[in-house]
């Protein structure tokens, strides 16, 4: 019962936000309430016995990712016309649309290869479990090792990409 | 306990509302969060059958932290291009960068 109410909790936070930063008008407003999806999965990374994964959603994702987005916001300028009852309904019948239909397949004959709820083991710290297989040759030391990689790529890249032009006859553009 | 179909409907939740964020609003930087939304759900629905699987295991918690990782490259990319593309349009709504069409 317990956690069913903090599944709800959670669940209710991501999915809640989600549609607020989908249909709000300020695009600031919108960047805060992902801010509140992005909690709110951790929350569930929680419940499901990922401990590391949770933490690493938080610092990533909330404390990264939202913050290079509300620097994205600030320097584009925003647009306060361009939300339109017309897209908000469609939106609206897509998202209901859609959700019917899998809740239709779901409760259809789809049965996951899956354990019963009650029959799982209790959760484990993962974090030393998933430290020892990172850096086991045999399982993900190569991917590890190549996301460094590919981070370092994307630093210079990104770097690279937004620099200020500077054009032929010496100006900056 | 909570069964694997609910974790389910919540990640399918949060599919559908950033697939519709990055097919409607006409904004670059909502493009981004939708495409972190739906990064979510995806990584939610490892995290759910990788716990609901028997036998134990942190495969797909590992799969999920690459995801991650590759989310947090793709979003400076992402900015980068999205603060070029203003610089050289001067809009940053997708559907008015037509050059091509022409």
């Amino acid at each position: 019962m317990a956690s069913w109410i903090s599944f709800l909790f959670f669940a209710g936070l991501a999915v809640g936000c989600a549609l607020i930063s989908l249909f709000h008008r300020s695009v600031v407003h919108s960047a805060f309430a992902l801010l509140g999806t992005l909690m709110g999965v951790a929350g569930l990374y929680l419940m499901l016995g990922a401990d590391y994964l949770a933490v690493t959603q938080v610092l990533i994702y909330a404390g990264g990712i939202l913050v290079l987005i509300l620097f994205g916001l600030m320097l584009t300028p925003g647009d306060p016309t361009e939300l339109r009852l017309a897209r908000v309904l469609g939106g609206i019948a897509l998202i209901g649309g859609g959700g019917a239909l899998f809740l239709f397949k779901m409760s259809g004959a789809s049965r996951w290869h899956a354990a019963p709820p009650d029959q799982l083991a209790p959760p484990d710290p993962t974090v030393t479990r998933i430290g020892l297989e990172l850096l086991r040759q045999d399982r993900f030391l190569l991917p590890f090792e190549l996301a460094s990689v590919i981070l370092l790529a994307a630093l210079v890249g990104s770097v690279f990409i937004a620099r200020r032009r500077v054009q032929r006859d010496g100006g900056a553009a | 306990m909570i069964p694997l179909g609910a974790y389910l409907a919540v990640a399918a939740a949060l599919f559908l509302v950033g697939l519709v964020m990055v097919a409607s609003r006409r904004n670059l930087v909502y493009v981004l969060m939708g495409l972190e939304l739906i990064l979510n759900a995806a990584n939610l629905n490892l995290v759910a059958f990788d716990r609901f699987r028997p036998g134990a295991g942190v495969d797909g918690q590992i799969t999920a932290l690459f995801v991650i990782i590759l989310a947090a490259a793709e979003a400076a990319i992402a900015l980068a291009i999205v603060l070029n593309a203003f610089s050289l349009f001067e809009t940053i709504r997708p559907d008015e960068m037509d050059t091509m069409k022409d």
